[in-house]
C-alpha cells in the first residue's frame, strides 16, 4: 500500500514551481514522478519569429544559471551554416566567460546542497566564495547573469588588460576556497554519511538513461563534449576529465568540487595564453542550410540545432539542454531511499527546470489532445478541403 | 499608524513565489541572503510558508500553467501583504511577451505594490525595491 506525498509546487526545497509526486510505504521511497510545465515560456517559437542577433539574448534567458552555455552553443549552430573562422581572441574570451560560469554555477550547487543536508555554513560559504566568480564576470561582461557576450561570429566587447590581474588573484584566492571546502566536505563524517551510498545510479543505469555532464562522471561514465569534441579553446589548454566511481551522491558532489579547480586551471591558462587581435569575424547573412551546435554546460551536454531558409531569421531552432536527460535518472537513484534523502537526491543531478520545459497539450478527457488518428483525421480534412475548392 | 502598519515597520518576512521565471531572479534573490548582502541583519528573512510572508516577491513570466497557483498563493496569504514584481519579465512579460504560453505579467493577476525592473535585477535594487516599499506601507 503506497502513499502519494506532493512536493511542490511552491515548495521551500525547490527554487522552480515543479511537482513532484513521491509514492512511499512506511519511510521507504517506491516511486517517484514528476510534473514540468509552468515554467514553460515556448521560447523555440519565439526564437523562430526573432532575427539571429535577438536570438543571442533570447536563448540566454532559457535558464539564469547557463546563459552563456546557451548562446554560445547557438552561437556554434549558426556559425556551422556560414563556416565562419573565429578569431583567436574570441575563443578563448568565450571560454574564459564559459569557465567562470561553470565556477559559479558549481559553487551554488555546493552552496544549496549544505541547505539541504541542513549546513547553513557550507550554504554561506560556498555563496561568499560564489560573490567574486560574479564580480570578475561583471567586469568582464558588463553584467553578473544574461552576459549578452557572445554573437554570432566572436564576442560583442573587447576586455581591457588592465582587469586580468584582479581576476587571476579571484581565481588564485577562489581555488584555495574550494581546496578548503573539498576537504572539510569530504573529511565531515556526517557529510559523508548523509551523500555516501545514497542514491545510486549504477554505470549501466547512467549509460541507458542517457545521463550527461557530472551526473555521467559521477557514476563512472567518462564523457565531456569539450574533450570529445573540442571546442572554444579547450584543446589548447591543460586540463582534465574528472570522473568518480562512487555512483552515488558523493561521487557527483566529489566531480562538482574537483571540476572547479580544473575550471580555474582552464581560466588561468587562457589568459596567459590570451592572444591579441579582433574579436569577432562580421557574419553579414547565413545561407540556407542547417547548423548544430552543442557544448558542455555546467550540467552536461547542451545541443542546440538551426535551420535556416537563408532569411534573417531562423526557419527552426531546436535545443536541448542537459536536465531533460538527467531528470529520468531520478527513478533509479530514488527507489528504496528513505524520504529523508529523497529531496538530496532530486537536488544531486543540479536540476534546471526551465531549462527543460516541455508542453503537453491535454484534452478534457487529461490524455494527449491530439493523437495519431486525430492528426490523420485532420490531415483527411484539409485534402477533402483542397479538393473542394480546387 | 494602525497596528498592521506598525507590524511592517520592521522586520518583513518575504516569501519568493518563482512564477516561470528563469532563476536568475531567483538566485538573486537567494544571493540577498549570502555574507555579502546579508539581508537578515535587517530582519527580514525568507521563509518557507506563504502563511507567514509580509511580503511577495514574485519572479517570472507567467506562464499559462502557472497563473490558477499564483492566485491561490496570493489567496493564502494573510493580508495585507505587499507584492513586489521582481524583473523585466514579472513587470511586463519582457522578452517572452509574445509567446503562446505567456498570460502575465503579474499584476493582470494580482495587485503589484511595487516593480523591480533589471534582467536580472541586482540584489541591490531587489532590496532597494523592499525598502522603498517599507516606506510606502
Amino acid at each position: 500500500m503506497s502513499t502519494l506525498i506532493p512536493i511542490g509546487p511552491f515548495h521551500p526545497v525547490l527554487e522552480e514551481p515543479e511537482y513532484i509526486s513521491l509514492y512511499v510505504d512506511g519511510e521507504t521511497v517506491e516511486d517517484a514522478d514528476i510534473d514540468l510545465g509552468r515554467i514553460h515560456r515556448g521560447i523555440e517559437l519565439l526564437a523562430q519569429e526573432k532575427t539571429y542577433d535577438q536570438d543571442t539574448f533570447l536563448v540566454e534567458r532559457i535558464c539564469g544559471i547557463c546563459s552563456a552555455s546557451h548562446s554560445w552553443a547557438a552561437c556554434l549552430a549558426m556559425e556551422d551554416i556560414v563556416d565562419v573562422v573565429i578569431p583567436d581572441r574570441a575563443r578563448y574570451l568565450r571560454t574564459i566567460v564559459h569557465e567562470l560560469e561553470r565556477l559559479h554555477s558549481h559553487m551554488l550547487w555546493v552552496g544549496l546542497a549544505g541547505h539541504i543536508l541542513g549546513y547553513w555554513t557550507v550554504f554561506m560559504w560556498g555563496w561568499k566564495y560564489r560573490e567574486p566568480v560574479l564580480d570578475c564576470l561583471e567586469a568582464i561582461t558588463g553584467n553578473r547573469n544574461n552576459y549578452a557576450w557572445y554573437c554570432p561570429g566572436g564576442v560583442r566587447r573587447d576586455v581591457a588588460d588592465e582587469i586580468w590581474p584582479g581576476v587571476l588573484k579571484a581565481m588564485d584566492e577562489f581555488a584555495v576556497q574550494t581546496d578548503m571546502l573539498l576537504h572539510a566536505i569530504l573529511d565531515d563524517p556526517v557529510i559523508l554519511g548523509r551523500l555516501k551510498g545514497v542514491g545510486i545510479l549504477t554505470t549501466e543505469d547512467a549509460i541507458a538513461y542517457g545521463t550527461l555532464g557530472p551526473t555521467a562522471r559521477g557514476s563512472g561514465v567518462p564523457i565531456d563534449v569539450r574533450r570529445d569534441e573540442p571546442y572554444g579553446a579547450y584543446s589548447e589548454v591543460d586540463w582534465d576529465v574528472m570522473v568518480q566511481d562512487g555512483c552515488d551522491c558523493l561521487a557527483v558532489a566529489a566531480v562538482r568540487l574537483l571540476e572547479m579547480l580544473e575550471s580555474v586551471k582552464i581560466i588561468k591558462q587562457c589568459i596567459e595564453k590570451l592572444p591579441a587581435g579582433p574579436i569577432a569575424t562580421e557574419v553579414r547573412e547565413i545561407p540556407r542550410g542547417e547548423g548544430i551546435g552543442h557544448i558542455e554546460a555546467p550540467r552536461g551536454e547542451t545541443f542546440h540545432f538551426i535551420r535556416s531558409n537563408g532569411t534573417n531569421m531562423p526557419e527552426r531552432h531546436k535545443m536541448r539542454a542537459p536536465t531533460f536527460n538527467n531528470i529520468p535518472s531520478f527513478r533509479p537513484r530514488v527507489k528504496g531511499e528513505s524520504i529523508s534523502d529523497a529531496v538530496l537526491i532530486f537536488a544531486v543531478i543540479d536540476p534546471c527546470y526551465s531549462c527543460t520545459e516541455r508542453l503537453a497539450v491535454l484534452g478534457p478527457d487529461g490524455r494527449p489532445y491530439m493523437k495519431g488518428k486525430d492528426l490523420i483525421a485532420l490531415s483527411h480534412a484539409k485534402t477533402e478541403e483542397l479538393r473542394k475548392n480546387s | 499608524m494602525g497596528a498592521t502598519n506598525w507590524g511592517f515597520k520592521k522586520s518583513l518576512w518575504v516569501f519568493h513565489l518563482n512564477a516561470g521565471a528563469c532563476n536568475n531572479c531567483d538566485i538573486e534573490v537567494l544571493d540577498c541572503l549570502c555574507p555579502k548582502y546579508d539581508i537578515e541583519r535587517f530582519g527580514m528573512k525568507l521563509v518557507g510558508s506563504v502563511k507567514h510572508a509580509d511580503v511577495l516577491l514574485v519572479s517570472g513570466s507567467v506562464p499559462r500553467k502557472v497563473v490558477p497557483q499564483l492566485i491561490e498563493a496570493y489567496e493564502q496569504a494573510p493580508k495585507p501583504v505587499a507584492v513586489v514584481a521582481l524583473g523585466a519579465c514579472g513587470c511586463t512579460g519582457g522578452i517572452f511577451k509574445d509567446g503562446y504560453n505567456f498570460a502575465g505579467p503579474i499584476d493582470k493577476h494580482i495587485p503589484v505594490d511595487a516593480y523591480v525592473p533589471g534582467c536580472p535585477p541586482r540584489p541591490e535594487a531587489i532590496i532597494d525595491g523592499i525598502v522603498k516599499l517599507m516606506g510606502k506601507l
